[in-house]
């Protein structure tokens, strides 16, 4: 990077130190997505809000691996394994459980994290290429059970999933049925995405969120001076596969139908695109990414699907040769051309020893 | 007799994975580079030799001779433009560049070939039965034991017993001082970049009955590949070989024995296999 290094720039996320209580003026772009969110539901027209749904629920998904492989530098090429343990689960927990679907939410959120945490102790004593090979058997064990396990989650055939109750039933509130339109499903998936912002966003500026930063650049060093690496690790992984388990949920419940393609090692490297085209280690990475994709893929695939996959190929290729940072590192640079400074800048390629 | 139809079946189908995977092994274990489009060459040379029997007659061994000379000439050209400027980045930015040439090659021969698999082109001479003395077996899985065994040999004797592999060793085990004591391992990996491209080629065009070709090709078998490399050990020519058969055998074993549980067995096999010996189990020696 040829960009003259102010020496004011330390390497601190790109985030307000303060959150969001105390907006800057210059901070007010943080409302930006959200305000954007919810113009789309009051905007577009009947029909688009399930595709705006896919977006929210991809961005999500995303964000959770944004977590565990951007901020604590976990190679994983099986997170789509935990989406699709997040999607059957509360699948199969509408039908058999409680049509609940917030009930449903947090139990398929607490099934996945709790996976993601087990299986995290196994494979994070190991590193490299050794760690993302047993990330893709972990997922592929789970394909397989999905896959074989026809009584519960329906096989190759997928799971039809029953219409859920009204959001906030159980508070006895009916106003927030799922409708056709999907437009309950909207408002439900940004609301949880919402929330999922905010706990990401404590996270990675706690000292926590701060150690893992350390652990991806150095776990040796970071060792030495006491840092608990593995727990940690532990930990920011099986957050994450929370995270990525409420996505599935929220799939589930939206789109209704939970195939084995959400288990598929496809979904796992989609995500891994999605997040590298945004941006990682930026949060708002996952948001630009998730929403370019799904969009841009909803307009192409439906010209033809094989052009799509060119075009992501390429895309990915030129991210990765000649884009830094993504779309948000693009962002930056272009908001430099125009003079304002942002501190994020060395993040994207300070860690880079 | 169910043993030897799983043991002769196994090590026919972990000779495809070795032809195919052993390049691989040398290209993770030299330049560290994770390449996850490496089936893609295997899947063009399945390809090529199909289009070369069909439409220009030509035998079918000269066929994945030529297809397999046509990948390592790409191979070549690919490592020199698309991977050397990734020998400095991470992990990370390998294994998404790579995925993402795998999806520019389902595009690829999906535009040109079509999206359905293409039928088996194999010669008379392979079909039927062969007498193995206590009972008879297919003459094309023999072919392909015969050939991986070959290749087997052949590969031994350049990497144990020519200067050549002697260098490629001491590349594998030191780069650092293999170029301090003069020996140019750019020239080398590229050299054995585009022999193992030209390997995994023919491996896809003469195993194209057992893995059959088609767009989804790479995607599909990367993760058997990687499975025998990692298995084996990055950059480990023995290990990958006996990593091959076993997942050949192991696969087998499990379509056989417990069809059921489909590849289960296989994955929860690996799993402990990577946590016990998470650097291989025949792991090349390395100074690091």
């Amino acid at each position: 990077m040829n960009q003259p290094i102010t020496p004011a720039s330390t390497p601190q996320l790109n985030l307000p130190a303060s959150g969001l209580t105390a907006l800057r003026p210059v901070d007010a772009w943080h409302l930006a997505p959200w305000i954007i969110a919810l113009a789309f539901y009051f905007l577009v027209p009947p029909g688009f809000h399930t595709l705006g749904t896919n977006v929210l629920v991809m961005i999500l998904f995303t964000l959770s691996l944004d977590l565990a492989l951007g901020f604590a530098g976990i190679i994983t090429l099986g997170h789509a394994a935990f989406f699709g343990v997040g999607a059957y689960a509360a699948g199969v927990m509408v039908s058999k459980l409680t049509p609940d679907p917030i009930m449903g939410l947090l139990l398929a959120t607490a099934l996945a994290g709790v996976l993601g945490a087990l299986t995290g102790m196994l494979i994070l004593h190991t590193q490299g290429v050794a760690m993302f090979m047993l990330t893709l058997a972990i997922a592929s064990i789970f394909y397989e059970v999905a896959n074989q396990w026809r009584s519960v989650t329906g096989g190759d055939d997928g799971l039809t999933v029953p219409r859920p109750a009204a959001l906030l039933a159980y508070f006895g509130f009916e106003g927030f049925r799922f409708d056709f339109a999907g437009k309950t499903a909207y408002l439900y998936a940004l609301s949880v995405l919402f929330v999922w912002f905010l706990i990401a966003w404590r996270i990675v500026k706690s000292p926590f969120g701060r150690s893992l930063d350390g652990i991806r650049q150095n776990p040796r060093r970071m060792r030495a001076i006491g840092t608990p690496v593995w727990w940690r690790l532990v930990a920011m992984y099986g957050i994450s596969c929370a995270m990525a388990g409420s996505a599935g949920a929220l799939q589930a419940h939206a789109i209704r139908l939970v195939g084995l393609k959400s288990l598929e090692l496809e979904l796992s490297g989609i995500v891994a695109v999605m997040l590298v085209l945004g941006g990682e280690r930026r949060l708002y990475g996952a948001f630009l990414g998730a929403a370019f994709y799904v969009l841009v893929h909803d307009w192409a695939a439906a010209i033809n699907p094989f052009y799509w996959m060119f075009v992501v190929g390429a895309l990915l290729v030129a991210v990765v040769l000649f884009l830094d940072g993504g779309l948000m590192g693009l962002l930056d640079r272009i908001a430099a051309l125009f003079g304002r400074k942002k501190s994020g800048e060395e993040q994207a390629s300070g860690d880079a020893k | 007799m169910l043993i030897f139809t799983i043991l002769l079946d196994g090590i026919a189908y972990g000779m495809v994975l070795f032809i195919i995977s052993v390049g691989l092994t040398v290209t993770m274990g030299l330049m560290r580079v994770v390449n996850l489009a490496h089936g893609a060459f295997a899947m063009l040379g399945g390809y090529l030799a199909s289009v070369m029997i069909r439409h220009y007659g030509i035998p079918y061994v000269p066929a994945a001779f030529l297809a397999a000379i046509a990948c390592g000439a790409l191979g070549g050209v690919a490592e020199l433009t698309i991977y050397r400027p990734l020998y400095r980045k991470g992990e990370l930015a390998q294994v998404l560049l790579t995925f993402g040439l795998i999806f520019i090659s389902i595009a690829a021969m999906t535009l040109i070939f079509g999206p359905r698999p293409i039928d088996e082109s194999m010669p008379k001479w392979l079909e039927g039965l062969v007498d193995v003395g206590f009972r008879t077996y297919p003459t094309y899985r023999l072919f392909l034991i015969g050939v991986g065994a070959a290749l087997a040999l052949a590969l031994w004797f350049i990497i144990e017993r020519s200067l050549f592999g002697a260098r490629l060793r001491a590349a594998v085990d030191d780069p650092g001082m293999a170029r301090a004591v003069g020996i140019n391992v750019n020239l080398l990996f590229t050299l054995t970049f585009v022999g193992g491209c030209a390997l995994a080629g023919f491996g896809g065009a003469i195993g194209a009955g057992i893995l059959p070709i088609d767009p989804f090709y790479a995607l599909r078998y990367l993760v058997l590949f990687l499975v025998v490399v990692v298995i084996g050990g990055l950059g480990s020519f023995r290990g990958s070989l006996a990593a091959a058969l076993a997942v050949g055998i192991i696969e087998t074993a499990g379509k056989y024995l417990v069809p059921q549980l489909g590849s289960f067995l296989l994955w929860i096999i690996v799993f402990g296999l990577l946590l016990w010996r998470p650097n291989g189990l025949l792991p090349a020696k390395t100074a690091s």
